[in-house]
């Protein structure tokens, strides 16, 4: 198990230099003087060289990089010419968003897989699974913004249960937060849930055939009891690869959610910085969430090794 | 019994069927855009904005007076424009990248592979977002983006189905034969991995066309004045009180090109590749 680790967080740390460097190098290529962008075209050539001394843009571009990744280790972010605060303040207010944003969507989109694609399993080629089958097809075609638009038709503009966007913080208490960020989870997570529906219900049809499950049914046990008991957890494997790297997605996929009902989340964080030319916020923004991203699949891995432990031994020959 | 051909297994295949009929209609929407659309896409006109469906403008007019149904012909032009290109793309670079890792192994395979596991950690939202900060927003640069992700993919199924095939027998007797790596390559593990080819194709290109709404809804995409669902979405969610109609339209529209690419993926996986389809 310890060289397992130590493999995959070597793994991990180069992943996340090889990010941190092609961030670093696309947003560094950006075209046009990011000082003269700040100011304004009628700036003074003065003024536009001052601030590009003042924000390092003068140095070359491996020490700016090196720069960056110490006060990355230092969660020393810079400041944001845009909003005039901490970049890592800015963040890490933002995240308070976006993070149980996904969380909730990442609940929502397990519950509803995995009993649409339990019973749809349990209901092989019988109407139930057909329909199941059919809602997933639907799902996955339908653009996660635009069920977001017809929630908040149905539910802001025609029932007026919620607002049809916005946040006042969580500081207007935990009900208010949550019941804000219920439409934006639930349209994040029903595109991912069709998906994972499709892939729960493959997973345990092909685990049904296998002996263990005949020899439990044949001492006895129900056919619920044996699917629930036996069959999910073996079913498992797959199913938690792909909820990881839907966990990812939904991460990225706040970006556009959070433009949708006006979050102030990271999502919009970013979209508005890059609006602004406020590169210092893109470049942390999007590096933290590939951070997310490539901690998400690590921590993925790790599960993958628990629930089948074999894959540890197949890592170390 | 007489084995059915390809095209008759196809007719009986109910996905397949429905998945082509829904494609052809978003195909022939973007072609009959190309000559004729009711009125003409520039036609602005105040004075009859925000009218509902009627005789003259069959879905009504948006905001600035266009009609509704010469934007959605046109939109579809947009999305299969950038889907074509983006997996265009993928295809072209992707599967010569993988070709050329599962033919050569050894340093090549292992640094593509590292490479592809890298990209995978850049969701193809963030991607995309990444591309059009630095070179600007517009179509090109979505097509950019979207093809940028697409080629990883292909890269990664191509080695992975291609490895299998060299690992045949009729691939070893025709080394044996003395038959070169690219001739082995062309004569027989590409015309092998076609059909896997074919049907992540029409995957890719579903999320593409994903990808380019939400591209557009978000500013980034299909820039004015060509037409775009993602952007007519876009447009719509600022008039939800006074036009709830206007944000249906297009989201069918995307609901229904994407719905029959993948119905006629899966359609193709079960003709072309009856092993996959077992899998499934």
């Amino acid at each position: 198990m310890m060289r397992f680790l130590l493999r995959r967080s070597l793994t991990l740390l180069a992943t996340v230099l090889a990010a941190s460097a092609v961030i670093f190098a696309a947003l560094d290529v950006l075209p046009g003087n990011i000082a003269q962008v700040l100011l304004g075209p009628d700036a003074s050539q003065e003024a536009v060289q001052a601030l590009a001394q003042q924000l390092g843009l003068n140095q070359p571009a491996w020490q700016r990089y090196t720069q960056w990744l110490g006060g990355l280790l230092r969660f020393d972010l810079g400041l944001s010419h845009a909003y005039g605060s901490p970049v890592g303040e800015l963040i890490l207010e933002r995240l308070s968003l976006t993070l149980p944003l996904a969380l909730m969507a990442m609940l929502f989109t397990t519950v509803l897989a995995l009993g649409a694609g339990v019973y749809a399993a349990s209901r092989q080629h019988r109407l139930g699974d057909v329909g199941v089958m059919g809602l997933s097809q639907l799902g996955i075609a339908i653009p996660n913004f635009w069920f977001a638009i017809l929630l908040i038709m149905l539910f802001s503009v025609h029932l007026r249960w919620f607002a049809a966007g916005g946040f006042d913080g969580w500081s207007e208490g935990l009900g208010a937060g949550l019941k804000a960020l219920l439409l934006p989870a639930l349209s994040l997570a029903v595109v991912q849930a069709a998906i994972l529906a499709r892939i729960t219900r493959s997973a345990m049809l092909e685990v049904l055939r296998e002996d263990f499950v005949r020899t439990a049914r044949a001492k006895g046990r129900s056919l619920r009891s044996a699917m629930w008991t036996h069959a999910l957890r073996n079913a498992m494997i797959p199913v938690v690869t792909v909820m990881g790297l839907q966990f990812a997605n939904l991460v990225a996929g706040t970006v556009v959610i959070e433009n949708v009902f006006y979050l102030p989340g990271l999502g919009r964080l970013i979209f508005q910085s890059i609006a602004n030319r406020d590169l210092i916020v893109v470049r942390n923004g999007v590096m933290l969430l590939a951070v997310m991203v490539v901690a998400i699949n690590f921590v993925v891995d790790l599960l993958y090794a628990v629930i089948d432990p074999r894959l540890q031994g197949r890592d170390n020959a | 019994m007489k084995p059915h051909s390809l095209a008759q297994r196809a007719l009986r295949h109910p996905s397949f069927v429905l998945g082509s009929v829904l494609l052809c209609l978003v195909a022939c929407a973007a072609l009959l855009s190309l000559v004729w659309t009711p009125y003409a896409l520039t036609d602005i006109e105040m004075a009859r904005k925000l009218m509902p469906p009627s005789g003259s403008h069959w879905l009504g007019t948006d905001a600035l007076g266009r009609d509704v149904v010469s934007l959605l012909l046109a939109g579809a032009r947009s999305s299969i424009l950038v889907g074509v290109v983006a997996v265009g793309i993928g295809l072209s670079i992707g599967v010569a990248l993988g070709l050329l890792a599962a033919a050569y192994k050894g340093w090549l395979e292992e640094a593509l592979m590292r490479l592809t596991d890298f990209s995978f950690a850049f969701p193809a939202i963030l991607v995309a977002i990444l591309i059009t900060a630095v070179l600007g927003p517009g179509m090109v640069n979505a097509i950019l983006a979207i093809g940028l992700f697409n080629i990883p993919v292909f890269a990664r199924i191509t080695r992975g189905s291609a490895q299998a095939i060299w690992a045949r027998d009729y691939v070893l007797a025709a080394r044996a034969c003395g038959k070169g790596r690219w001739r082995i390559t062309w004569d027989h593990v590409l015309p092998n991995i076609a059909a896997v080819l074919i049907v992540q194709a029409s995957t890719q290109f579903a999320l593409a066309i994903l990808a380019e709404a939400a591209l557009s809804y978000l500013g980034l995409g299909t820039q004015p004045p060509e037409p775009s669902w993602g952007r007519m979405l876009s447009e719509a969610q600022t008039l939800l009180f006074q036009a709830p109609r206007l944000a249906v339209f297009p989201g069918v529209a995307i609901a229904v090109a994407v719905l029959g690419l993948n119905l006629v993926g899966d359609g193709l996986r079960d003709l072309l590749d009856p092993k996959l389809s077992r899998q499934r």
